[in-house]
C-alpha cells in the first residue's frame, strides 16, 4: 500500500518516460552523428534546450540555485529561462547550498522534479551530505516507498587560472555512492540527450559539465535537435574508431584525447577513443569490447589520480576476462596529485594536455619516437 | 536624593519581576474546566489552559481557551499509552538483543507526536530526525511495521532496510539520521506544497541539539524568504545526547531563533497546551502569514539512545521528578477521570488494550522472516531504471536486473 502511493508520486512522470518512443527506436538516428543536415549548438544551448524542453513538458520540473533566475545563470544556461517560466519556476536562491541542496531534495519527495544548479561543484561540496546521504540514499532506506527525483548540476572540474579551491572534478566522489547516477558529457549531443534524461530518471542524478566546454560549438544530429532526443544513462559512446589502442575518457578529456588521436594517426597509429558520457554506472562493457579488439588500454581524466575514475576502469578491467586480452600495463592520465595552482606554467603541469595523452598513448604501444 | 537612589534597583527589580516569572510552565495536569461537560462525546467543549502554557516571539501566544471533546480525549489516551507501551516493547526488546545498532526512544515526550497528529491532516506533511517511532505510526503506519522495521523483518515498513531511524509513510517523510538536515529537507517539502497550490503545511521537526547546525538557519531564511508553508518544531527535552540546552546554545529560547520568523513557545507535557499550539501553527501557515517556529518544551526520560542510561549528565532525582509530577500520560488520565470523560476502570481497560495490541505486533514482528536476500539489490534505483548489474562484494558476486 505503501509503495504504491509513493508510486503514485512520481507517476505522472514516470508516464511521459513510457509514452516516449523507445529508445532503441531511436538509435539508429543518433548513431548517425555526423552534420548533414547542418546542425550545430553550444553545449551551453543545449543544455538551456535541454531544461526548457523539459519543463515545457512537466510542470513538475523547476529550478533553482544562485543567479538562475534574474543574472541569468552566472553562465548563463538558464538565459531566458525565467522570461519564459516566471520566478515560480525559476528560483533565485540564496548563498546557501546546503539549505537549498536541502530544499531540492525535499521538493523532489514531495512530488517535483528540481533541478538543482550549483554555481561549480566545489561549492557542492558544502551540500554534500543532502547529495550523498538525502537524495541517494533515502530510496532504499524507505525499502523503495520514496523517490527522489532531483538533478544536482552545475560545472565541474577546473576551469581556467581559477585557482585550487574553483578546480576539482567531484566524478570519483559521487561515482563511488549507490543510489546516486552520474553523468559527464562532453558534446553538444551529450549534454541534451542526457540532462534530459536525467531530469526524466525517478533518481538523483548528479549531472557534471566543464564550463570550458560552455562556449564551444558541436554539430547536432537531426534527431538531437528533436525535443524528444533521449540518451540513455550508463552508455559510452565511441567517438572514433581504432584498432590499436582504446582512450577512455570523460568531460573535456574527450576533446585532448581526440586531438591525440589525430596527430597519432599521421603516424599510423588507429586510436579508438571512448566518450564515457555516464561515471555511474560505468559502461565497462564497451571498454571491455574494445580492449578486446585493441588490447591496450589509456585512461584519461581531468581528475586527481589516486582513487579516481582510471583507477575503477584499471581495477574493473583486472577483475574482467579483458585483462587476459591485455598486451600492455593500462595507462592512467590524470591531473596531477596537487592542489591546482594558479599561475599558468604550473597550471598547464596539473593537467592532461593533447601532447601528454599523445605521449602516453604511444607508451602503451611501446613507442617513443 | 540618597534615599531615590536606594529606590532606584528596588524599582528596576519589580519592573523586572513580572518578566522573570513568565516563565513557561510543563506541568501535564494544569489545565482547568469551567463548566459542565457535554454528555455527547463528539461535541466540544472549553477549558482554560494555564496562563504560562505559551509564549508568543513576534506575534502573541495562542489563546488559553481550548475546545476539546471527550471522544478526542480519549483518542488521545488511547494514542499515547499505545505509543509508550510500544517503545518500551522497543526497549525489552534492544535489550534482548533482537534490535541491532541504534534505539531512540520517545518515551516522556508521547504529547507531541499524538497532540500534532490531532491537528492535522492527512493532506499536511511531516519530517523529523531519528526519534521517529511514533509518527512512523500515528501519520499512516502501523505498530507491527515499526517493531518490525527495528527488528529487521519483510514485515517492517522499509521492508527493514532502514532501521529505527528510517521509517516513512505518504505523509511522513522520516526518520532521518543526519542532525539537522532533516530541517530544509522539510523546507522542500513545504516549497513543493507551495508549488502544488496544496493548502496544506509541513512540519520539519528537530530537537534543542540539532537547532544549532547551520543549515536549520538556511532553512528559516529561504522559508521566510519564499513564504514557505512551514512549521519549524523544535522538541526541546532539554539535551542534545548528553549535552544541556543551556551548554549548547547561547540562546536556549529556541521559538526566538528564527529572527523575523515570529514563533511560539508550548507546554510539550500537556498535550491539550500541545495540540492548541499546532492548531494555532497550522492556521498560521495555512492563512499564509509563512513559515513559524513552533519550539515544545518536553522530556525525555530514558537516555538519548539503548546505549545512553541517561543519568551521567542529569541527576536520576530530576529524571524521577519529571516522570513523578508532569508525565503526559498522567495528566491526560486526570483529565480524563475528573471531567468525566472516563473511569479510572475505562482506562485501565485501554492500558490493558495497549498492552495486548502491542504484544501481538511484537509476536507479529519476531514471526516475520529476514528481508529476502534478493532485497539486498531491490531500491537501490527505481525499477526499470536499474544499471545492468550491481557488485556484490567480490567479482563473482554480482546482482543483474
Amino acid at each position: 500500500m505503501l509503495s504504491r502511493a509513493a508510486l503514485s508520486r512520481v507517476a505522472p512522470a514516470l508516464s511521459h518516460v513510457r509514452a516516449a518512443p523507445s529508445l532503441a527506436a531511436r538509435r539508429p538516428a543518433f548513431r548517425s552523428y555526423a552534420s548533414e543536415a547542418g546542425h550545430s549548438m553550444t553545449v551551453r544551448d543545449a543544455l538551456n534546450a535541454a531544461m526548457d524542453e523539459e519543463m515545457m513538458r512537466d510542470d513538475t520540473v523547476f529550478i533553482l540555485g544562485e543567479e538562475v533566475a534574474r543574472y541569468n545563470g552566472a553562465y548563463k544556461v538558464t538565459k531566458g529561462l525565467l522570461d519564459k517560466y516566471g520566478e515560480k519556476r525559476v528560483v533565485d536562491t540564496p548563498i546557501t547550498e546546503m539549505g537549498f541542496a536541502g530544499v531540492a531534495v525535499g521538493a523532489a519527495l514531495a512530488g517535483l522534479r528540481p533541478i538543482c544548479e550549483f554555481m561549480t561543484f566545489n561549492f557542492a561540496m558544502q551540500a554534500i551530505d543532502h547529495i550523498v546521504n538525502s537524495a541517494g540514499k533515502t530510496y532504499y532506506m524507505s525499502g523503495g516507498n520514496v523517490p527522489c527525483p532531483v538533478v544536482f548540476r552545475g560545472p565541474n572540474g577546473a576551469a581556467a587560472g581559477v585557482g585550487a579551491q574553483h578546480s576539482q572534478d567531484y566524478a570519483a566522489w559521487y561515482g563511488q555512492i549507490p543510489g546516486l547516477k552520474v553523468v559527464s558529457p562532453w558534446s553538444a549531443e551529450d549534454c541534451k540527450g542526457l540532462l534530459k534524461a536525467a531530469i526524466r530518471d525517478p533518481n538523483p542524478v548528479v549531472f557534471l559539465e566543464n564550463e570550458m566546454l560552455y562556449g564551444v560549438s558541436f554539430p547536432m544530429s537531426e534527431a538531437a535537435m528533436s525535443d524528444n532526443f533521449i540518451l540513455p544513462i550508463g552508455k559510452a559512446k565511441v567517438e572514433r574508431e581504432g584498432s590499436d589502442v582504446t582512450v577512455v575518457a570523460h568531460s573535456k578529456m574527450v576533446t585532448h584525447s581526440l586531438e591525440a588521436a589525430d596527430l597519432l594517426a599521421k603516424d599510423g597509429i588507429k586510436v579508438e577513443v571512448i566518450n564515457l558520457r555516464s561515471i555511474r554506472p560505468l559502461d565497462i562493457e564497451t571498454i571491455k569490447a574494445s580492449v578486446k579488439k585493441t588490447n591496450r588500454l589509456v585512461t584519461v581524466e581531468g581528475g586527481f589520480p589516486a582513487f579516481g575514475v582510471g583507477s575503477e576502469i584499471c581495477a574493473q578491467i583486472v577483475e574482467s576476462e579483458a585483462f587476459d586480452y591485455l598486451d600492455a600495463p593500462v595507462e592512467r592520465v590524470t591531473g596531477a596529485d596537487v592542489p591546482t595552482p594558479y599561475a599558468a606554467n604550473l597550471e598547464a603541469l596539473a593537467f592532461p594536455d593533447t601532447a601528454l595523452i599523445a605521449k602516453v598513448i604511444k607508451r602503451s604501444l611501446y613507442r617513443t619516437n | 536624593m540618597a534615599s531615590l537612589a536606594r529606590l532606584g534597583p528596588r524599582l528596576a527589580q519589580r519592573r523586572l519581576a513580572p518578566f522573570a516569572s513568565r516563565r513557561l510552565q510543563t506541568a501535564a495536569d494544569s489545565t482547568q474546566l469551567h463548566q459542565d461537560t457535554p454528555s455527547d462525546g463528539a461535541e466540544p467543549f472549553t477549558v482554560r489552559l494555564h496562563e504560562d502554557s505559551f509564549r508568543g516571539y513576534l506575534t502573541d501566544a495562542p489563546s488559553l481557551d481550548a475546545e476539546v471533546t471527550k471522544d478526542g480525549l480519549f483518542k488521545m489516551y488511547r494514542e499515547m499509552t499505545t505509543m509508550r507501551r510500544m517503545e518500551q516493547a522497543a526497549d525489552a526488546l534492544y535489550k534482548a538483543k533482537l534490535i541491532r545498532g541504534f534505539c531512540h526512544l520517545a518515551i516522556g515526550q508521547e504529547a507531541l507526536a499524538v497532540g500534532l497528529e490531532s491537528e492535522i491532516t492527512k493532506e499536511d506533511l511531516v519530517i523529523t530526525a531519528y526519534r521517529c517511532h511514533p509518527f512512523a505510526v500515528l501519520r499512516g503506519g502501523t505498530i507491527t511495521g515499526v517493531l518490525g522495521e527495528l527488528l529487521g523483518r519483510q514485515v517492517g515498513m522499509s521492508n527493514g532496510k532502514g532501521g529505527s531511524m528510517h521509517i516513512f509513510t505518504e505523509r511522513f517523510f522520516g526518520g532521518n539520521g543526519i542532525v539537522g538536515a532533516q530541517v530544509p529537507v522539510g523546507a522542500g517539502i513545504s516549497f513543493a506544497q507551495k508549488y502544488l497550490e496544496r493548502p496544506s503545511a509541513t512540519f520539519a521537526m528537530y530537537g534543542d541539539g540539532a537547532s544549532n547546525q547551520g543549515q536549520i538557519f538556511e532553512a528559516y531564511n529561504m522559508a521566510k524568504l519564499w513564504n514557505l508553508p512551514c512549521v519549524f518544531v523544535c522538541e526541546n527535552n532539554k539535551y542534545g545526547m548528553g549535552t544541556s540546552a543551556e551548554r549548547s546554545s547561547s540562546n536556549t529560547e529556541y521559538y526566538t531563533r528564527g529572527d523575523k520568523i515570529p514563533g511560539i513557545q508550548a507546554n510539550g507535557m500537556d498535550i491539550i497546551a500541545t495540540a492548541k499550539a499546532v492548531k494555532y501553527a497550522r492556521d498560521w501557515v495555512l492563512a499564509g502569514k509563512g513559515p513559524l517556529l513552533l519550539e515544545f518544551v518536553t522530556y525525555r526520560y530514558g537516555g538519548h539512545s539503548m546505549s545512553d542510561p541517561g543519568t551521567t549528565y542529569r541527576t536520576r532525582e530530576e529524571v524521577q521528578r519529571m516522570r513523578s509530577t508532569q508525565d503526559p500520560i498522567r495528566g491526560l488520565q486526570r483529565y480524563i477521570e475528573e471531567w468525566g470523560v472516563a473511569t479510572a476502570d475505562e482506562l485501565k481497560k485501554i492500558d490493558k488494550e495497549a498492552k495486548a495490541v502491542v504484544d501481538a505486533a511484537v509476536e507479529e514482528a519476531k514471526a516475520s522472516p529476514e528481508p529476502l536476500l534478493k532485497d539486498l539489490w531491490s531500491d537501490v534505483y527505481y525499477p526499470g531504471t536499474e544499471p545492468e548489474y550491481l557488485r556484490g562484494r567480490e567479482r563473482e558476486e554480482v546482482h543483474y536486473y
